[in-house]
């Protein structure tokens, strides 16, 4: 099959699983932003994403994209090594223009996967898979879905706080290559757009960093007072 | 006065593709700063031969920035410090008084070494061959008014015509991807209602062949575009997924 073969087939899964990753994360970027405002609607959202049919189906749906997304993300890098040949250059620059970002996107990858782990055993065990295996009731934070608790405790402690940062920023540099290389590989055409793209994504980068990172500092300043 | 300028060379000896290779340094002096760089290596090959050693192996023909012969990753770039041109066309004026020059092949798995700095591009054929060209019998030359082309398709299709095939975006590219290359090939004929008709076969035989001789898969880092010594686009290889991937839907 064309799509898992040929080198621009591999590209699609990519740029679609990884816009597919994009719409996720801008969804989730909004409702966490909602917990900086109501601390209620915010746990209305958990609520409705406990355990219900449609919430377990679209975990199950965005895991697979991730998946698919970091497997290919390895295939394509190890594929790309070794065309690259075993011997390297001794003196070779980055040639101006080449972002940071587009030549570390595993590595930037690797950084969000540790970032998940974190997230997953700091919210999601304790709130949608301890509802999944039937675990109603508070435990030492507080009640699956009152996610706001969570948040608080969690950005009370500094370096939880730290480690969400890095782990956004790492995001960010991803994004701001992956958007409009995720176009590009669709076959977007550039000739004028390629500047305005880049720059879209920059700004949308930074919105999703500073949505994530607000609820982050947000909680830490309200913990102190 | 002409000025001149002593340099170091660091050079990459490789006596055949399987053997191991090393530098070797040269010192050369009083190189007129207005020799192009090849030029440069000739002084150097003289003075080898003069002493009775080997000269150093490299690749040239035209010497003006047409042909795509020669190669050479000098000082960590493609075709050297300069922008927008071929090595052929650098001069030593980009360089200054001791400086250590190190002078590479370029790297890449389908671009094996044949002998110190000269390496085998011919997988760019091989790419050309499996569809980079229109299947038409020749005929007597229609008016070139025939065919009414818009100027903006016209100049598109001159500046992916303009590709050399000298295989530096190969070079700089981390993935050893040939994307740029191919993609100029694709685009200079699909731009053009010559070419247009064939454009579904060639993109997918031509990315087929190229995925067969083991280039990587393009991540869009732009390397290939900030060193092409012809400005060839990376618009273009948006073209190129674009043809590629209709092609292989409307399958
Ligand atoms: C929420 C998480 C993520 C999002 C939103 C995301 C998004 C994207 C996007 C949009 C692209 C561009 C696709 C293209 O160029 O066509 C991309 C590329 C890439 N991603 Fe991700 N990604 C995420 C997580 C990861 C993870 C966890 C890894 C690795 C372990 C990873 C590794 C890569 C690599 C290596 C590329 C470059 C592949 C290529 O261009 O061939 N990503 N990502
Ligand atoms: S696209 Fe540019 S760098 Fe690549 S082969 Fe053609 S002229 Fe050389
Ligand atoms: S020798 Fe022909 S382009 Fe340099």
């Amino acid at each position: 099959m064309w799509l898992f073969k040929s080198s621009i087939g591999k590209k699609l899964i990519m740029s679609i699983s990884g816009i597919f990753l994009i719409l996720f994360l801008t969804f989730h970027m909004g409702m966490n932003v909602t917990a900086i405002f109501s601390e209620e609607a915010y746990n209305g959202i958990c609520e409705l994403l406990g355990v219900n049919w449609y919430a377990i189906v679209g975990t199950l749906v965005l895991a697979s994209g991730f998946l698919v997304h970091v497997i290919f993300a390895f295939l394509l890098t190890l594929q790309n090594r070794k065309a690259r040949g075993n011997k390297r250059y001794v003196h070779s620059k980055a040639p101006a223009g080449v972002e940071f970002a587009s030549q570390n996107m595993l590595v930037l990858g690797l950084i969000v996967c540790m970032g998940l782990l974190l997230h997953f055993a700091q919210f999601w065990y304790n709130m949608q898979f301890a509802e999944l295996i039937g675990n109603h009731s508070n435990n030492l934070i507080g009640s699956p879905s009152d996610g706001a608790a969570f948040i608080k405790h969690w950005f009370s402690i500094p370096w939880v706080c730290a480690a969400y940062l890095v782990w956004f920023a790492a995001l960010w540099f991803h994004l701001t290559h992956g958007f409009w290389s995720a176009l590009q590989t669709l076959g977007w055409n550039n000739a004028i757009w390629i500047n305005r793209l880049k720059c879209i994504s920059n700004i949308f980068a930074t919105v999703i960093f500073g949505g994530f990172a607000s609820v982050v500092i947000v909680f830490y300043f309200k913990s102190l007072v | 006065m002409e000025k001149t300028i002593n340099i170091t060379l660091k050079v990459w000896k490789q006596r055949n593709p399987k053997s191991q290779g090393a530098f070797e340094t040269y010192t050369l002096n009083n190189i007129s700063i207005d020799s192009s760089f090849l030029e440069m290596l000739d002084i150097l090959n003289e003075q080898l031969i003069n002493e009775g050693k080997e000269p150093v192996v490299f690749d040239h023909d035209c010497r003006e920035g047409i042909c795509g012969m020669c190669s050479l990753f000098i000082n960590g770039r493609p075709h050297g410090p300069d922008d927008d041109v071929t090595t052929c066309q650098l001069h030593m004026r980009k360089f200054h008084d001791g400086e250590t020059i190190t002078v590479e092949p370029w790297r890449s798995a389908a671009f094996p070494v044949i002998r110190d700095l000269m390496v085998d591009r011919n997988a760019f054929d091989k790419i050309i061959q499996a569809g980079g060209y229109v299947s038409v019998n020749t005929g007597g030359v229609p008016d070139a008014n025939a065919i009414p082309i818009p100027k903006d398709k016209a100049d598109a299709a001159m500046d992916a015509a303009s590709c050399i095939g000298c295989g530096a975006c190969v070079a700089a590219c981390k993935n050893g991807s040939a994307m740029l290359f191919v993609s100029a090939k694709v685009s200079q004929l699909a731009l053009l209602p010559q070419g247009r008709i064939e454009t579904a076969k060639r993109a997918k035989a031509m990315i087929a062949k190229m995925d067969e001789l083991g280039f990587g898969n393009c991540t869009n880092t732009g390397a290939c575009e900030a060193e092409c010594p012809k400005n060839v686009s990376i618009s273009n290889i948006a073209r190129l997924n674009r043809e590629f991937l209709f092609a292989k839907l409307k399958d």
